[in-house]
Formats: structure tokens, sequence, C-alpha cells
């Protein structure tokens, strides 16, 4: 089976560099599976989990404020924070949550509202990723 | 001269100066160690993404997202990066009177200019001169992550989408070694020095869905690790401007030490001889 590398980069160090089969992700424009030889592509990622595929099982991870660069054998992530779900830290993205859904309910101004829902998307994310495990 | 007492008390205070200089310079030796390797972990993450934003700009002619324009400068803003405790040498000011001399030098009023700033020591400063403030940030640790610092790099490259400012400068001390750091000035928005940056793109791209919405995201990403990118280098230049300020420190209460210590034994010398002198002329006198 062919593969590609992957590497997930973030500001505080890279994350993880490994060869995968397959890259899935939530694109903004919508889900994108990569493959080996894929032509280059550059798109930007919602808050979500890529998953990462290797011999029958997949490996997630909790990205937000990411991009996707494709090249026919690598794939590298950009994000300002990724993690694998052993480094998540449950009980602060659960205070995170319920943080946010706080402040959703007590209506503010537009900017303090934007802030929060993407908080909790993180959170929720984060969330996710920690149970995929 | 001074009594044997006297030189004891000051001896045994420098010893207990030295004692905490010479701890402070451990204690920066090791941060400065750490802010190295974050330094160093930062470099792949900005070297790609300066890759891809290169190649996008430089690969579409028609690429003419706002922040990569230039346009009339009515407000400049400035953000410069302090620490937040003295005690590093001429850290603080070295960069405080490059970014002050700039700022008397190109604006008449201060309705032309806006700082942000980081660090205690450059807020007072800022405050003393009555100069606009916008954003402050204070108590950021030794070794920030890029999510303390985001909101702040976040809401700073808003104030030039949002034509608040029209320009953007930082100012900081870059780390060349662990003796020398210099104050650096950078022009970070608007980005238009991108597509000479890298001058042939390695790869063209695909771009899903579009470059537009690419460079939305990509840009004011690009800005904020930029400003990342100096705050890490900058933390790396205040403990290594610390621990060479605490090794000279160290280093200067050894001499001052050497020299009271010469002192003492002369004066108790001197004291001796007299002693025998006395009883001497005593022992005569008697005879």
């Amino acid at each position: 089976m062919k593969t590609l590398t992957v590497s997930v980069v973030t500001p505080d160090g890279p994350v993880l560099e490994d060869a995968y089969e397959m890259v899935s992700c939530k694109a903004e424009s919508g889900e994108l599976g990569i493959l080996p030889g894929h032509i280059p592509l550059v798109a930007p990622l919602t808050i979500s989990a890529v998953r990462l595929k290797k011999e029958g099982h997949s490996d997630h991870i909790a990205v937000s404020g990411g991009f996707l660069e494709v090249r026919p054998d690598k794939v590298t992530i950009l994000a300002q924070s990724a993690e694998k779900p052993g480094d998540i830290d449950i009980e602060r993205a659960r205070k995170a949550k319920e943080r946010a859904e706080r402040r959703l309910q007590e209506k503010q101004d537009d900017v303090d509202f934007k802030r929060a829902e993407i908080a909790l998307k993180r959170a929720i994310n984060r969330l996710k990723v920690a149970e995929s495990k | 001269m001074a009594s044997l007492h006297d030189i004891k008390a000051r001896i045994s205070s420098t010893k207990k100066t030295k004692q905490i200089t010479s701890a402070m310079h451990m204690v920066s030796a090791s941060k400065l160690n750490r802010a190295e390797q974050n330094a160093k972990h930062f470099v792949p993450y900005m070297e790609k993404i300066q890759e891809v934003v290169a190649s996008i700009a430089s690969g579409s002619m028609d690429a003419n997202h706002p922040m990569l324009q230039s346009r009339e400068v009515k407000k400049t803003g400035y953000l410069v990066i302090t620490a937040d405790r003295g005690l590093a040498g001429a850290y603080n000011s070295n960069v405080l009177r490059k970014a002050m001399n700039a700022i008397r030098s190109r604006h008449a009023s201060p309705d032309e200019y806006t700082v942000i700033v980081f660090g205690k020591v450059g807020r007072e400063f800022f405050k003393k001169q009555n100069a606009p403030i916008s954003y402050e940030i204070v108590g950021l640790s030794d070794q920030p992550d890029f999510a303390d610092i985001k909101s702040i790099a976040n809401d700073t490259v808003n104030l030039f989408v949002n034509e608040e400012i029209d320009e953007l400068y930082i100012y900081y001390n870059h780390f060349i070694n662990t003796i020398s750091q210099e104050v650096e000035e950078k022009k970070i928005l608007p980005l238009n020095d991108l597509a000479s940056a890298d001058s042939k793109p390695k790869s063209s791209y695909e771009y899903e869905p579009n470059q537009e919405e690419i460079l939305k995201v990509l840009l004011p990403q690009y800005a904020e690790s930029l400003i990342y990118g100096a705050i890490l280098d900058s933390k790396a230049s205040e403990h290594a401007a610390r621990m060479t300020a605490m090794k000279n420190a160290t280093d200067n209460a050894d001499e001052l030490i050497d020299g009271l210590t010469l002192t003492f034994n002369r004066v108790r010398q001197a004291a001796i001889t007299q002693e025998i002198t006395e009883i001497v002329g005593g022992a005569a006198a008697l005879e």
C-alpha cells in the first residue's frame, strides 16, 4: 500500500510526523479525502478532527485554526493548535465548554458572541477527539 | 580608615548580594535554554507558512487582499516588546529608546500613532510619555504558548483590518547569541514584500475553494505568527540579557570582595603591629 508522509505542525512545535495511507478532514468547503499522489492543494480547515488512516485503524487529531497543504507524497497540516487524543486535557475542555455555553446564553455584543461560539466549537471538538481514543 | 567591623559587614553584605545574582544567573541560563528550544520548535511552522503564503502571493497577480495592499498612512501602530522586570542590562532601554526615537521623528501629534505594548517596563514608559496605548499585556509567562498571545495578536491584526491603523511596526530584541542582542525594527503590515521573500515557489497549488478565501484565513494567521515569532525571539533575548547582566554583577561582587578582604587584612595587620609596638614601648618604659 502506498503511503504519504503526514506532518502536523503548530507554533508550539511539531505534533506528529508519520506515514499514513489516507487523510480525511473537514475543510471549509466540505469533507476532503487525500490519498497518495494527490495534486498540490491548499485548503483551510474548520475546527474539526483530522482522521489519519493506517493499516486498518485511524488516528484522530483535534485541530483548530489550521490549513492543509498537500503535495503528491506529503501532507502538512499547519494549525494554531493541534492535539492527539492522549494530549487533550479533558477537564479543561469540559470547563471551557461550560464557560462558552454560559456566555452564549448571556446575550452580549457580537464580538463576544462569536468568540464564545468558536470557543464552544473548539471544546466540543476536543472532547469528541478525546473520546475517540 | 574604616574599622575592622565595618569592613567585615560590607564583605558579608556583598557576599549575600553575590549569592542572589549568581542564583539569578543560573535561573536565567536554564530559562534561556527553554526559550531557545521554543524558538527552535516554532521554526518549521514559520517556514511552512511563509512558503505557502509566498507561493500564493507570487503565483497570482490578482491577489488583492487588503492586508497585502499599502494604503495612505493616517495612523501607525507600534508594537513594542519589553520585559516585565528590569535587571537585564540595557535590554528594555534599548528597545524603548529605538521605538521612541522613531515615533518622535515620524509623528508630530499623538493622534498619528498608537502603541501596543508587551511588558510592565514598556507600559510604564509609554504611560509616562503620554503615548496612546491600544493594547497592553503584562505578566506574560517566560515560556509563552501560542494560546497565551493569540488574542492580543488577533486584536492587533484586527486594528489593521478595521483600518484603525494603516501600518504596523514591531520593535523587539533579536537574539543573536548569548552575549549579543540587537534591537530589530520590522514592518509587519501591510505584507507587501511577500513575493520577494521567496521568488521561485516550489509548487503551484490548487486552491480549495479559491485563493481569496484562503488568503482571508491565511494572512491573519501569518501576521499573528510573525508577532509570535518576535515574542519568542525577544523572550530568548531577555533571558540572555539577564543572564549576562547577572554574570557581570557576580563577577563585580567577586572583585569587590577580593578588594575588601585585602583591606581587611591590612587593617588587621596594622592593628596588631600597633598593639605590639605599644606593649614593647610600655615594657621599655618600665625598665
